[in-house]
Order: C-alpha cells, then sequence, then structure tokens
C-alpha cells in the first residue's frame, strides 16, 4: 500500500496563466531517458528561459510544495513526466481553477494532490504568496480545506481521489489486483476475446 | 431509454466498483510505444509482477524515430537507449512488436486501425493522449500515464470516474476545401480547450456519417484538445467495410458474426446524453490557428483576433498582430504529418494540391507518412513522386515533427504550417518556435505559397 496522504504543509508558489501545457511543463526533449531522474531540474525549462523572474527561477519559493495555477492546468499530452518533474522539484500539491482530466490522474497516481478553488480564491492566494512568499499553507484533504494566513478556502477534490490519497491506494496496482478472477471473469465474457 | 455506446462499452468491461468509488475497467486492448513505458516495466521489475495478458498488448515505435537515416545504433544515443529498453521490455515479457524492421511499424494510432486491431465496443489504452484516435471505430480509448501503463500490465484494468457523454452532431455538406480537421478545429474553437473535460465526446450527424474512417480518426484524434479524454463516432457500414480483411479483423463467417455484435454497440436511437451541440457543416470553413492551444483558430477568410482571454501572450509569441488577416502569413516549414493527418487520404489531398507545383524557395516541405503501411501504399500510386517533384522531402513512418523528439525540428522563431494536433509553445522542436494548425491540403497549399492561402482557391486551379 501507497503512503496515507491528508495534510500538506509548506509554502506556495504561484504560476498564473489558464491552459499551461504539459509540453510547458516538460519539454519533450527531457523525455528521452528511461527513468525519470532529474526531471525536477527541468521544470518550466523553456518558460524559464522566455522569462526571467519565473516563479520556478525566483529563490524566494524555492521551497514552496503548493502549486496555484489558473484553469486547465496540465492540459495537452499524457505524459506522466509532468507531474513527475512538479513533484521531483518539490511540489505536493496543486491549487488550480481546474486541471485537464489526464494530467489529474497522472498525478493522483504518484500522490500528487490536485484540488480545485474559485477563481477569486486563487487569486486572493496568489497575491498573497507573491506579497508574501513564506506564507505557510496548510491544505487539509480530510476538511476539504485549505488556509494561508488568515485565509481559509473550501477546496474541490473527487470523491475517489480524495479517498485514494486519505487511504493510501493511489498506487492502484494492488487494489486492480484484489479480485483477479473477476478480470479474468470480464476476459471470457467479452465477445471480442472470447472469440466471434 | 436507451443506452450511449459508452454506457453500453462501460457496462461491458466493468471489474467491479472500487473501494474508492471508481469503476475498475477491463482493457480490451493496451497498445505501446518506446517513450511512456520503460519505467512502468521498471516498476513492475521491482514489484516482482509480471505481465497479466501479454497478447492484448502490441507494441510499436514511433516518437523518438528518425525518419531519414534509421541505422542502428541511431545517432542520438537516448533514442537508441529508448527503443533497446523497448525491445528488451517487450522479448522479456512476450508483448508482440513491431519495430522499424516490420511492415506493419509506424505511428501506435495509425497501425491500430490499419491492422485491424483497432474495433468497435473495445475499450483502449496506450500511454498517448491521443489514444482517443481508435474512437472513430467506435471503440472507447483512454489516453494514460506512465503508472496507468503499469497497471495496464499488470492486471489489464484501470480505475475510472464515469464519463458524461455530449452529442456533438454536425448535419449537413462540408464544402470543398473544407476537411476533418477544418471540422475539429471549429468544434475546439467553439467548446474550448477545457469544454470536454469530464466527458466523452460522441460525434454524429450527417457529415460525420458521410466520412470515411481517415476523416473519422482525425475528429477523434484531436478530441483530447478539446479537453475530452474519450471521442467516438457510433460504427456503421463505413466501419464494418473498412475492417473487413484487416490482418486482425475476424475473418469469414466470425466476421459476420462480429459485425452484428458492433453494430448493437453502437448508441440506441433514444440514448439519453448529457449535452447536445450541433453546429451546421455549412458554417464551416478551412481554419487556421493563429495561437499557442489549439481552440485558438479562425476560418482562413478571418482576421487575427485582437482582444480576449489570453490573447496577447499568444500573439506576442507567434509574432502576429491581432486584427491582420490570417491568409498572407508567411511559413518557413510546411510539415504534413502525425497521428491526425497521416493516413493515404490525407497524403492523396496534400499530393493533389502539390501535382506539377513547386514548393517557394524560402520553405523546407517534408511529408511523413503515419506508417510504413501507408508510406508503401502511397508510393504504389506514385504519391512519392508526385511530392518529390514538387520540392517536397519524403520521409519514412513517425511521429517526427509533431513533437520533435526525433531529429525533424524547427529551429530558432521559424513558422510551421502543419498538419499536426498541437500548437503549444516549443511543441515542434524549438522553444521559439511557432506553429499554425491546418489540414493537410492546407499545409500543402502554403507550402507552395510560402503562405497561408486559402486551399479553395488554389484547388480552383487543379
Amino acid at each position: 500500500m501507497s503512503s496515507q496522504i491528508d495534510r500538506i504543509e509548506g509554502s506556495g508558489i504561484p504560476l498564473r496563466g489558464d491552459n499551461i501545457d504539459t509540453d510547458r511543463i516538460i519539454p519533450a526533449r527531457f523525455l528521452k531517458a528511461i527513468t525519470f531522474d532529474g526531471l525536477g531540474d527541468h521544470v518550466f525549462e523553456d518558460d524559464r528561459a522566455a522569462l526571467a523572474d519565473h516563479p520556478f527561477s525566483n529563490p524566494a519559493y524555492r521551497q514552496a510544495k503548493v502549486l496555484l495555477a489558473n484553469e486547465n492546468f496540465g492540459s495537452g499530452s499524457s505524459r506522466e513526466h509532468a507531474p513527475q518533474a512538479l513533484k521531483r522539484w518539490g511540489i505536493e500539491a496543486c491549487v488550480g481553477e481546474s486541471f485537464s482530466e489526464i494530467f489529474r490522474g497522472n498525478s493522483l497516481a504518484i500522490g500528487l494532490a490536485c484540488v480545485t478553488v474559485s477563481r477569486e480564491a486563487v487569486e486572493q492566494l496568489m497575491s498573497l504568496v507573491e506579497a508574501i512568499p513564506d506564507t505557510p499553507f496548510s491544505l487539509s484533504l480530510q476538511d476539504r480545506s485549505l488556509s494561508a494566513d488568515d485565509l481559509r478556502v473550501e477546496v474541490g477534490v473527487d470523491n475517489s481521489a480524495r479517498d485514494a490519497l486519505l487511504n493510501g491506494t493511489w498506487d492502484a496496482t494492488g487494489m486492480l489486483l484484489d479480485d483477479f478472477d473477476v478480470v479474468r471473469g470480464v476476459a471470457e465474457r467479452v465477445p471480442y476475446i472470447r472469440g466471434f | 431509454m436507451g443506452r450511449t455506446l459508452l454506457q453500453k462499452v462501460w457496462d461491458l468491461h466493468t471489474v467491479r466498483k472500487l473501494p474508492t468509488g471508481q469503476t475498475q475497467l477491463f482493457i480490451g486492448l493496451h497498445l505501446i510505444h518506446e517513450v511512456t513505458t520503460p519505467q512502468a516495466f521498471d516498476m513492475l521489475r521491482a514489484r516482482g509482477i509480471g505481465v497479466a495478458f501479454p497478447g492484448r498488448t502490441f507494441a510499436t515505435t514511433d516518437h523518438i524515430i528518425p525518419t531519414l537515416d534509421q541505422s542502428r545504433p541511431f545517432e542520438d544515443q537516448l533514442a537508441e537507449t529508448m527503443l533497446a529498453a523497448l525491445e528488451k521490455n517487450c522479448a522479456e515479457y512476450s508483448i508482440p512488436f513491431w519495430n522499424l524492421d516490420s511492415d506493419r511499424q509506424g505511428i501506435v494510432h495509425v497501425i491500430g486501425p490499419e491492422l485491424g486491431l483497432t474495433q468497435p465496443g473495445m475499450t483502449i489504452a496506450c500511454g498517448d493522449s491521443h489514444t482517443s484516435t481508435h474512437g472513430a471505430l467506435g471503440a472507447v480509448a483512454f489516453g494514460i500515464g506512465t503508472s496507468q501503463v503499469r497497471d495496464v500490465l499488470a492486471s489489464q484494468s484501470l480505475a475510472f470516474d464515469p464519463l458524461k457523454v455530449r452529442r456533438i452532431t454536425v448535419d449537413g455538406q462540408l464544402a470543398s476545401g473544407v476537411f476533418a480537421k477544418d471540422v475539429i478545429l471549429e468544434i475546439i474553437a467553439r467548446l474550448g480547450v477545457k469544454g470536454g473535460v469530464g466527458h466523452a465526446y460522441e460525434y454524429g450527424g450527417s457529415a460525420i456519417e458521410a466520412m470515411g474512417i481517415d476523416e473519422r480518426l482525425t475528429i477523434c484524434n484531436m478530441s483530447i484538445e478539446g479537453g475530452a479524454r474519450v471521442g467516438y463516432v457510433n460504427p456503421d457500414q463505413t466501419t464494418f467495410d473498412y475492417l473487413r480483411g484487416r490482418p486482425f479483423a475476424p475473418q469469414g463467417e466470425a466476421f459476420d458474426r462480429a459485425v452484428s455484435w458492433w453494430g448493437s454497440t453502437a448508441s440506441d436511437p433514444d440514448a439519453a446524453y448529457d449535452d447536445v451541440v450541433e453546429i451546421p457543416a455549412s458554417e464551416i470553413e478551412p481554419r487556421v490557428t493563429w495561437g499557442i492551444n489549439p481552440g485558438q483558430s479562425v476560418g482562413v477568410s478571418d482576421t487575427i483576433p485582437a482582444t480576449g482571454a489570453g490573447v496577447d501572450e499568444a500573439l506576442a509569441f507567434m509574432g502576429l498582430s491581432g486584427g491582420a488577416p490570417i491568409q498572407g502569413t508567411k511559413i518557413d516549414v510546411a510539415f504534413v504529418g502525425s497521428c491526425t493527418n497521416s493516413r493515404l487520404s490525407d497524403l492523396r489531398e496534400a499530393a493533389r494540391i502539390a501535382r506539377g507545383q513547386r514548393v517557394a524557395s524560402h520553405v523546407n516541405a517534408l511529408v511523413v507518412p503515419g506508417s510504413q503501411a501507408v508510406r508503401a501504399a502511397a508510393e504504389q500510386e506514385g504519391l512519392d513522386q508526385v511530392f518529390r517533384d514538387a520540392g517536397f522531402e519524403w520521409r519514412g513512418a513517425g511521429c517526427s515533427m509533431c513533437l520533435a523528439m526525433n531529429p525533424d525540428r524547427l529551429e530558432g522563431e521559424q513558422v510551421c504550417a502543419s498538419s499536426s494536433n498541437r500548437n503549444f509553445k516549443g511543441r515542434q522542436g524549438s522553444p521559439t518556435g511557432r506553429t499554425l494548425l491546418m489540414s493537410p491540403a492546407m499545409v500543402a497549399a502554403a507550402a507552395l505559397a510560402g503562405e497561408v492561402v486559402d486551399v479553395r482557391t488554389v484547388m480552383s486551379h487543379v
């Protein structure tokens, strides 16, 4: 069983912009490898080169654990390398207005929580960490809440993802193999496997 | 109340309800390639778990394949290491693998349908977001990440939350010069790049029903660009005719029995949808993207937007001016290829424009067939010669410049007219490179003119 994840505590990092795709999180040339090692060093590499004051280049945010994002974060490619790069950089939770479906699934599969908050709340949280980068954040999946300084906001999280993180079943392999006879049973009843 | 194809396929493949509330879904077909799998096999090894159904996984190599010099070892050592890892993993776990020396090698989303592996009523998974492509044959196909590849290898199943179904109807006749690519770019422009999150897109209506399978593959391919992980077209006679005689399709009387079952997987006439969107075919013209996501496109006779969310950032990156016509935008590179538009019918449409013409002197143009079978079929028809005579390069099969994990890539701030699926910043290999997405015919027309032109005006001369 994978580890149980409830509370994530640490500072935040603001990443403004809608539709930040996985090609930007980790450009394709860094996928040329047979392990995920070292991906954290290349997170947002091209965006950082293009923008001198990119948050991921700012030493004030180097210890951050909570990524603040806008709409449709992680759209595009199914590369798990994207959440892997964020996690290996130090991110433990993504708080955004919305996430792409595949990114959210890939994040859950490696124990990286993705939770949603309103646009207003994201704006407040971003402004807060832009003013005071080491503001302590505390995200509770159990309580579905995020507090930062004297701000407390409700967060949205799928029941299934919350359950998997709280109970340590986000690494799904064990659970999927729990009742393997039933899997075999489905294989036997599906016409294209059984034979037409 | 009737059921949708998605509901029928979902119910048939349900293993059980998991403690998390998700559904454990059996995966009928698993396709793998060299980029998203090496870590998955290593995780299996580390856990001492085998592959549950090695005969239900098929492998090929596509992303990192050079399209010019394919001699081994590759010049790019990282690419060589990745292909060697896939060779080792497939051998160790007895997974069928079509390597470079096989005439079945090609882009995973091109060879699946081509070989008849992809069939109606199946669940399909692959470590690639464009797995939605396979829905064109009435399959429910999911793009997944590497940990999920591990889970499919280990258990032939995955955990999913339920999906809503949005029916997108395109009725009427598409005008000459308007292709499947234009239809899907229009759909994404209208519904947005996150409009499909949480949904499967069911495409229907007379314009979709009139399409061949290649065109339906193009539509379903880009579902994910609209946020929908799954997209499909209900199987019909066109689907069955396409599958007949393909290597992995049932043969003889079994084929007829298969057709009867395949037909039963289509959505019922009285199926309930969570949402219905109707787009008249007559409103669609050839489209071109001007921005940095696939939702940012305009009709070729339109001007580039000057205001709106994200417009400033996109225009600054693209070096374009709001309010200017998209026609006349100068290009440096033209790319016909990718899992979206590299099939025989795509190459025919591009060749029809290129025949007897010359690529503009400042443009590098290349045609990359989606598979070795497509390449051979195109050569049989002499399309390679048409392209070569016009000044296009004719390459080997692979993903190539769609994402530039091989040597084919943009340099500096080059602008590329591309038949691929993503215009993200840096997508085609140069961090500052710029992509204009359009149909293969539009790419060919742009290659000849050296700038974005309306293929309809070119077509009136051919």
